[in-house]
């Protein structure tokens, strides 16, 4: 395997929310996603909102779903921890069909995990019963389908930890 | 200072095919949205949201850009999620009008008084946060003359309305429960709103 085969592109991201016909990506930038931001707003099939906290982008997602719209949100994980009466409310209650890009913040498969955000996030959703995908190269893009898949049969919000930060 | 009822009955007579985002004292099971509605179907109610109403009905306003949205918000609600005023005014949807029923308390929760109260100018808020417009109405009488204006101004529109306390001293589990949920808002509008 060579380097460029485990880079997470975001271009693999995008061509992923758009064969899948998302129309928003709701959004709080981060470190893991900062070079998809150039992509997205160049990419006219999808409407970037930008919010000032993570527990604002499930309440916008919900307001779109019920719309007739498809949105993502692609948020940090941190951002999970700040959401949880938005994620419960306006996404697991309602039964929102949600797809959560979530950096991964402090994810290594290398020596120890020291971050809290990375050795929180995964109890958190199972504590909430959420089923999650991990993406960390392009090969992996297609699980986004996959969690929509899921989202869409079982009508509750699904995660995708972005496991590495974007290969430029 | 206006009657929340009072509020809640002017705006629904000029509802037209509108969404109703309501929360809080605005959607009071006993003197809210529920008793004055002539489009139940078109009622989003969301208490218990945690200031969201607001995030959820941009969510709709951009989704529905020919349809009316309007957010019958309170001070409590959306002192939890003030970022939203920039968020939504950054996006700037035409169709949104966000009234804000400044009763200056938790009415729910017994009447403690929201930080700020009698203090913040919610007007001038709306106003920095980039709203294309912002009123404020202290009494009935010029909220009925100017309502017709304030609805043919171009949104997002924000409207702080200074609304008379109505306190909730009635347990939770013994106050009457709303005919229409958030559940079922959920599930019917989709279909509602895809209809025209």
């Amino acid at each position: 395997m060579t380097t460029q085969d485990v880079v997470l592109h975001p271009q693999a991201i995008i061509d992923e929310l758009k064969k899948n016909n998302f129309t928003h990506v709701v959004w709080l930038p981060d470190s893991e996603t900062n070079f998809m931001y150039q992509l997205l707003t160049s990419e006219p099939s999808l409407d970037l909102v930008p919010v000032c906290r993570e527990g604002e982008t499930m309440a916008i997602a919900a307001g779109l779903w019920v719309g007739g719209k498809k949105p993502v949100v692609l948020i940090q994980n941190t951002g999970i921890f700040e959401s949880g009466d938005s994620i419960r409310g306006l996404g697991l209650d309602v039964n929102q069909p949600l797809v959560m890009l979530v950096g991964y913040r402090g994810w290594s498969r290398h020596g120890i995990t020291t971050d809290s955000a990375a050795r929180f996030i995964e109890h958190i959703l199972h504590a909430w019963g959420m089923t999650y995908y991990l993406i960390e190269t392009d090969e992996d893009a297609g699980r986004i389908t996959t969690a929509l898949e899921e989202a869409e049969r079982t009508q509750k919000p699904v995660a995708v930890l972005v496991g590495t930060e974007f290969g430029a | 200072m206006i009657n929340n009822t009072d509020a809640v009955k002017l705006l629904d007579g000029k509802r037209g095919d509108s969404v109703f985002v309501a929360t809080m004292n605005a959607n009071n099971v006993q003197f809210g949205l529920p008793t004055v509605t002539t489009n139940e179907d078109m009622d989003f109610p969301l208490s218990g949201a945690m200031g969201k109403a607001s995030s959820v009905a941009l969510g709709l306003a951009l989704a529905q850009p020919q349809r009316k949205i309007m957010v019958l918000d309170g001070d409590g609600s959306l002192l939890m999620n003030l970022g939203t005023i920039v968020t939504l005014a950054n996006k700037s949807p035409s169709n949104l009008y966000h009234f804000l029923f400044d009763n200056g308390v938790y009415a729910v929760t017994g009447g403690q008084p929201v930080p700020g109260s009698g203090r913040t100018d919610w007007e001038l808020m709306g106003k920095a946060a980039g709203y294309a417009a912002t009123f404020s109405f202290d009494d009935l009488e010029d909220l009925t003359t100017r309502i017709d204006e304030v609805l043919a101004t171009k949104g997002p529109v924000f409207i702080r309305l200074a609304i008379v306390p109505q306190i909730e001293n009635t347990a939770v589990q013994f106050r009457p429960q709303a005919s229409r949920s958030v559940l079922t808002a959920f599930k019917e509008l989709p279909q509602k709103l895809a209809n025209g």
